[in-house]
């Protein structure tokens, strides 16, 4: 009960967004527009391509996150590394972000995947010292009992 | 009484404490000797693990002539499950940013 196999579980969010793929594209890969609606950052889409999103920092987030671009498929598909900074790297956060755009009729399905929040390992999570995140597997479950 | 985040985090940090009340969660109501014949320490200690885990508004105690039952309160994770839908939020926010970037540029 207190050791069990690895577990990780995503955050999915997925929006149909009247748009041509190539428009979302350019939102997700250019640089200057990244920073328009989520951070500033040295992006660049090039696949090995390190690079940093830096926000104000907050309690237990230095506000910056170490990336590296996983890949680039123009108009379809871009993925980076998603992972704490600095002093909080070591068992901090490391995730994946994955991008997928799928055209519909009116538009684009764009659909974010951030994977990998682990279950179990981890004992400082954003700077927070709890031995707790083992525990998280079960709670998908546990909530899903709260009706 | 109000249970703080930290308090709940600090709560379930105990593995012991946990296989005690994922136990309760999966199995239902226990006595305290039947949850110390399979926690693998003293009923004292258990007694105590169950005290905690009371005051983090986890469990539920009940007494029936001499035993006491002991009964999960799923309830008590919700400050958690809060925790973790941040990043849910977080992406929410931002494509909304996302959404509003593509009007402007559709101008």
């Amino acid at each position: 009960m207190t050791k069990s196999a690895t577990i990780t579980r995503s955050v999915i969010i997925e929006r149909e967004m009247p748009h041509p793929p190539e428009r979302v594209w350019r939102a997700l890969t250019q640089g200057v527009l990244i920073e328009e609606w989520l951070m500033k950052n040295d992006f660049q889409p090039v696949v090995g391509h390190r690079f940093n999103f830096r926000a104000t920092p907050m309690p237990h987030w230095n506000g910056v996150v170490d990336c590296q671009v996983l890949a680039v498929e123009p108009d379809r598909r871009l993925s980076y590394s998603w992972n704490a900074s600095g002093e909080e790297a070591a068992g901090g956060l490391k995730t994946v972000v994955t991008w997928t755009l799928t055209p519909t009729r009116g538009g684009v399905l764009v659909r974010m995947e951030q994977s990998g929040f682990r279950t179990e390992d981890e004992t400082n999570y954003q700077g927070a010292n709890y031995g707790w995140q083992r525990y998280i597997g079960g709670l998908e479950r546990v909530a899903a009992g709260l009706g | 009484m109000r249970t703080t985040t930290n308090e709940l985090f600090s709560t379930l940090a105990d593995p012991t404490r946990r296989a005690i009340f994922e136990r309760l969660c999966r199995d239902g109501e226990q006595t305290v000797r039947a949850l110390t014949d399979r926690a693998g320490v003293s009923q004292p200690a258990v007694s105590k693990h169950l005290g905690v885990l009371k005051h983090a508004g986890l469990v539920r105690d009940r007494r029936v002539g001499r035993q006491t039952h002991y009964s999960a309160q799923p309830q008590g994770l919700v400050p958690l499950i809060d925790w973790m839908s941040l990043y849910g939020s977080f992406w929410r926010e931002h494509f909304d940013r996302l959404e509003a970037l593509l009007n402007r540029m559709d101008q």
